[in-house]
């Protein structure tokens, strides 16, 4: 400490002790599981299976239906962490005491994707409980070929564990965004239309083929999400883990902007 | 009373100017003052025009038979036939038919009504082996007999008919249905109607028993020239069924046939004797059982009719109403005009963020003490806000739709794609209300950001409510019910603004997401009012209350 240059721990000590110290975030953390669960457990409750009824299939991924409000939310939280500094002028405060800007940003990333993996964890835990103890009362059960949601089946397991990475990269996706924005207003309106627009173009405007198909493998929501599917994976047009590294892709690139803009511009 | 009052102290200079007038203008003038809004603004616009004209990206391509040649665009619309109103309508029947010159009447017994239908393609497991024609009725098969000017599609005409499953109808001009008897037709319950011609009014009549004649209504068809077809008729629509329970869009469609067996048929004036059948609109039928290219009615299921003496069967396929959208109408790529407004929800999000900027930013800055300070009344400083933000937001919105329509429709035709026509009123109540369901979009994130003070929150809050809502239902991310529930309480109801195609009663259709939300449009558009006056009246309370 003796030159004044913080070490690593330190950024992320001073990184934690900001966003743990800010009654925002336990509320945004809390926020983000029960919009999860929420959501879940309504489409869950939502959806019957007559029998003679085409039911959806896939099941994990209509219990995981909350994660398109969860991200919301978890698009907050890490815009805030970034945004609250510069709309208080804290910024300027952060960068002298930690002169090492991409390191300060490296542990804001951290903490914040730190703290959504956990809320992510428990959001996604719940809407997979939820889904395992409603479905089988309206109509998913065994005779009608559904069996129970259980961790120990290999892709529900992917789609669980996917779905928090998920969270967690949207955490950086619109961390990059805020850094490089460096207004909350602006950041969440840009993350979130980057987010809900492709899938209206892909459900309602866009006719051409080809550009379907690129809309359904390149933007970061929809290819992202394809970590939830479970059943008819050969016609997906990507496939689960390739369509979240295009969300890691976006994520890092994001992050990439936001920290050359960061260190090249005045605070 | 004391004679000598002192005067107060009046400052010679004339008093400021604190009228709701002089408050606009302060707002108008901080609005347009911050650069980035008036950007945003107009990315707002331009995104709007760029989503909503994405969607004419297609590229036709039709061909009349295997050796003719392939056409693109604009060779390939097909005319859809116009009804005497100017909307579109289906017209296929099967006509047995005279000419009636002048004033007449017509009187038949309808003893059943019976239908075929086309297995549904591909039935679930639970029904093996479905691959044979069903004998079902549908609830509007259609037989009975009709006045009708000419057998040109989309000429007027007045009928009286039985129905699958909704007693005897008096319908006339497409559009105009009223209810007669109830009940099924059969042998035992058989139903006369008749059909009285008398200068431009035709009006219908039913009875049980051929003796006792009830008036079930009268068409005033002006322009009704004196030589006009009559006779019996039969027409069956498509048999739609949906495909999956979630999201939305999951139907198909089946063809199916209706046979009606008339009885005692009676013509009077002038009329021409010898009875011609002729499909309108077409000759269509059921394709072959098991699949296969013999093309339709192989096996006698097709339009025609067959007469034993006095007895006619008449069996026929189509639909003679307005066309509907969605599947089973029967048009080839089509649009409607909203579809060239689906943008309105990207720029609704840009709206959202510079609205609650708008007063966000005043808390930011400390600048809403110098506005409270300067206007005491903070009622009306909120009010000249939403004012400002609001009419901003609609001229531009309108701009932006007015372009999109007119820029939309005419690439649509270009590209062979067949845009619905609708009355110049729907059209300016979709294109006006397009821009104000943006301006009250406006106001509602303006009174959000009052609320709470905080731009991330409140964002993100109206984004969710209205975009992300409208997302998940329209782009099929929840179970059907779950996406009407939301298109019918929350905010995002207020998309059904832009809803063109009327719903037709006597008309089955699937009249359900993505073409028709629940609500009718003003009662959706109320309900995004609704939201927007709530949270306006909440953000008063609270930036009376609150220290600024």
């Amino acid at each position: 400490m003796s030159a004044g240059q913080a070490a690593m721990p330190d950024t992320l000590h001073a990184e934690w002790t900001k966003l743990r110290t800010v009654s925002g975030t336990t509320w945004l953390l809390a926020g983000v599981v029960a919009a999860t669960i929420g959501v879940s457990a309504a489409a869950v409750a939502a959806t019957k299976c007559a029998s003679g009824m085409g039911c959806p299939a896939d099941t994990t991924k209509l219990s995981l239906t909350g994660v398109y409000l969860g991200q919301a939310v978890v698009v907050i939280l890490a815009v805030l962490a970034v945004g609250n500094e510069y709309s208080t002028g804290m910024i300027r405060v952060t960068l002298t005491a930690m002169p090492h800007r991409l390191a300060v940003l490296a542990a804001k990333a951290a903490i914040v994707g730190a703290l959504a993996l956990v809320a992510g964890a428990v959001a996604i835990a719940g809407s997979l409980l939820a889904g395992r103890l409603t479905l089988p009362g309206n109509g998913f059960t065994a005779a009608h070929g559904y069996a129970a949601l259980s961790m120990a089946h290999g892709p529900t397991l992917r789609a669980a564990c996917g779905s928090v990475l998920y969270l967690a990269l949207i955490a950086m996706f619109s961390l990059g965004i805020a850094t490089a924005v460096r207004d909350s207003a602006v950041s969440i309106g840009l993350s979130l239309g980057m987010l809900y627009l492709p899938p209206i173009l892909i459900a309602l405007t866009v006719t051409n083929p080809v550009w379907l198909h690129r809309l359904q493998r390149y933007t970061p929501m929809t290819a992202g999400l394809t970590i939830q599917n479970t059943t008819g994976l050969h016609g997906l047009p990507i496939t689960p883990w390739a369509g979240l590294g295009v969300l890691a892709l976006w994520a890092a690139a994001a992050l990439l902007i936001g920290g050359l803009l960061l260190r090249m511009r005045d605070a | 009373m004391t004679a000598g009052t002192v005067t107060p102290y009046r400052s010679a200079e004339p008093s400021g100017h604190d009228g709701f007038a002089q408050l606009l203008r302060a707002e108008w003038i901080k609005f347009r003052s911050v650069r980035g809004w008036v950007i945003g603004m107009v990315i707002a616009a331009l995104l709007m025009l760029a989503v909503g004209l994405l969607g004419v990206q297609v590229n036709t391509t039709c061909t009349s038979g295997p050796h003719a040649p392939v056409r693109h665009g604009a060779a390939c619309l097909t005319p859809i036939p116009v009804g005497p109103g100017g909307e579109p309508v289906t017209d296929n029947f099967y006509f047995v038919r005279q000419p009636l010159t002048g004033d007449g009447s017509i009187t038949a017994r309808v003893t059943s009504l019976t239908g075929l239908q086309q297995p549904a393609a591909s039935s679930g497991p639970n029904t093996p082996g479905s691959q044979h024609i069903l004998h079902a009725v549908q609830p509007w098969s259609k037989a009975g007999i009709i006045i009708k000017q000419s057998t040109k599609q989309g000429s007027a005409y007045a009928a009286m008919m039985v129905t699958g499953g909704n007693g005897v109808r008096m319908q006339y001009d497409y559009t105009q249905d009223v209810a007669g008897m109830a009940g099924k037709v059969s042998s035992a319950h058989p139903r006369w109607l008749r059909l009285t011609r008398s200068g431009d009014t035709v009006t219908g009549y039913d009875s049980a028993d051929g003796i006792q004649w009830t008036k079930v209504g009268s068409a005033s068809l002006s322009g009704l020239p004196r030589g006009v077809q009559v006779g019996l008729f039969a027409t069956s629509p498509t048999h739609v069924y949906e495909t999956s329970s979630f999201g939305s869009g999951n139907y198909n469609g089946v063809p199916s046939l209706a046979t009606g067996v008339f009885d005692h048929v009676g013509l009077s004036g002038q009329h021409g004797g010898a009875w011609t059948g002729g499909a309108v609109g077409g000759r269509q039928g059921l394709a072959p059982p098991g699949g296969g290219s013999q093309g339709p009615g192989t096996n006698g299921e097709t339009e025609g009719y067959q007469q034993a003496g006095g007895t006619f069967a008449v069996t026929g396929s189509g639909d003679i109403a307005p066309v509907t959208g969605g599947p089973g109408s029967g048009a080839g790529p089509s649009g409607t005009i909203e579809q060239h407004l689906v943008g309105a929800f990207a720029g609704l999000i840009a709206v959202v963020v510079i609205a609650t900027m708008f007063i966000t930013t005043e808390y930011r800055r400390g600048l809403i003490r110098v506005t409270l300070a300067a206007s005491p009344r903070r009622a009306r400083v909120l009010a000249a806000k939403a004012v400002v933000i609001g009419l901003v937001t609609f001229v531009l919105g309108l701009v932006a739709s007015v372009i999109a329509v007119l820029v939309g429709n005419g690439l649509s035709r270009n590209q062979g794609i067949y845009v619905f026509p609708v009355s110049w009123l729907t059209e300016a109540r979709v294109v006006a209300g397009t821009a104000a369901l943006l301006a009250v979009g406006a106001v509602l994130a303006l009174a959000v950001g009052t609320i709470l003070r905080r731009s991330a929150a409140a964002i993100t809050a109206v984004i969710v409510g209205v975009v992300l809502t409208y997302i998940l239902a329209m782009a099929s991310l929840v179970p059907l019910p779950v996406a009407d529930w939301l298109l019918r309480v929350t905010p995002a109801a207020g998309f059904a603004i832009q809803q063109s195609l009327p719903k037709w009663p006597q008309v089955s259709g699937v009249y359900g997401l993505p073409d028709y939300y629940p609500l009718t449009p003003w009662v959706g558009f109320a309900v995004l009012c609704g939201y927007a006056v709530l949270a306006m009246g909440l953000a008063v309370f609270l930036l009376r209350r609150r220290d600024a």
